[in-house]
């Protein structure tokens, strides 16, 4: 019954990845501010049901790899008032992330 | 209220009275949980129980959890590796399927938790969040100049300790372990709890010695 999407994860710690900029209608859990941003997977974080197809009554099965990301704050913010070695970290579900490299080539 | 109106009690209170009516989601929650009680799918009891659960839970068990990390190294290490083992360790169940993570304070390093699509807090640890997490303004504040959020809670970080902001959106919840301040070895495990209040944890403010 589990359906896996993607297996194994296609990023892994360290990977520099770019956050799609989509604009789904519905129950989406990527903030706005960090669409189309390139981040930097800290952490796999697992697989876990993805709430975005859950909202919608899809949650058996619907499990998808989950990552932490981080952004330095300056490059999330062009007029960013703190410091430069402020930063933010973020879960994101990987149907969010694109390699760079794929990106390039598109 | 009518003038008749009789008190059982003793004292005397300004009457409480409820003039707004109930909005359209307060609606479509009454009518979906009568909905799902008219047709057998959970109990009124069983509603009851999770309130008292959720109520029963407040920063106090994070606090003897963050004073424990303190005093003892093996559970620092336990707590920050598997926070749901950690807490279950100390009786404390996390009952609604989420990963309970602690991110830990250093001397280079402050966290600031926030949720800036809804209200994602570790109630199974702290309790209900207070109004002001869930308010827009710290929400959409403390991704885009968090320091300036801290400052206004009375929080200055220094320039070279890096402001972490940890924004929580799915499945994880978040509490941050603080730096325990110098000064406080003589404390017994009672005086450090004191010390650690809701907002150490949240990583708006820091734990102080005197802070009343």
């Amino acid at each position: 019954m589990v359906t896996v999407e993607h297996n194994p994860a296609l990023f892994k710690e360290g990977d520099v990845v770019r956050v799609d900029e989509k604009f789904p209608i519905g129950h989406y859990r990527v903030p706005m501010y960090l669409r189309g941003k390139t981040v930097t997977i800290v952490k796999n974080l697992g697989r876990h049901i993805n709430p975005e197809l859950e909202a919608f009554g899809k949650n058996a099965g619907d499990e998808t790899w989950y990552y932490q990301v981080r952004i330095l704050q300056k490059l999330l913010w062009p007029d960013y008032t703190g410091e430069d070695c402020d930063s933010l970290e973020i879960e994101v579900f990987e149907p969010w992330l694109k390699s760079i490299k794929e990106n390039e080539h598109e | 209220m009518s003038k008749n109106h009789h008190h059982d009690h003793a004292h005397d209170h300004t009457p409480i009275i409820i003039q707004e009516k109930p909005g359209y989601y307060e609606i479509l929650e009454i009518s979906v949980r009568e909905l799902l009680i008219e047709k057998g799918l959970i109990g009124a009891d069983e509603v009851r129980k999770q309130i008292e659960l959720l109520d029963s839970r407040s920063p106090a068990l994070g606090s003897k959890l963050v004073v424990k990390a303190w005093l003892e190294p093996e559970f620092r290490s336990r707590l920050l590796s598997n926070g749901n083992a950690a807490a279950e360790e100390m009786g404390i169940t996390i009952y609604d399927n989420t990963e309970f993570t602690v991110l830990e304070d250093t001397e280079k390093l402050h966290y600031v938790i926030v949720c800036t699509l809804c209200s994602c807090y570790p109630r199974p640890i702290l309790g209900l969040p207070p109004d002001w997490y869930k308010s827009k303004e710290y929400r959409s504040r403390t991704v885009r100049e968090p320091r300036a959020v801290l400052a206004e809670f009375g929080t200055l970080i220094p320039d070279d300790v890096e402001v972490l902001v940890q924004d929580s959106t799915a499945s994880q919840r978040y509490m941050v372990l603080p730096l325990r301040p110098s000064g406080t070895e003589s404390f017994s495990e009672e005086e450090l709890e004191a010390l650690v209040t809701r907002d150490t944890m949240i990583g708006v403010s820091i734990p102080k010695i005197n802070q009343n």
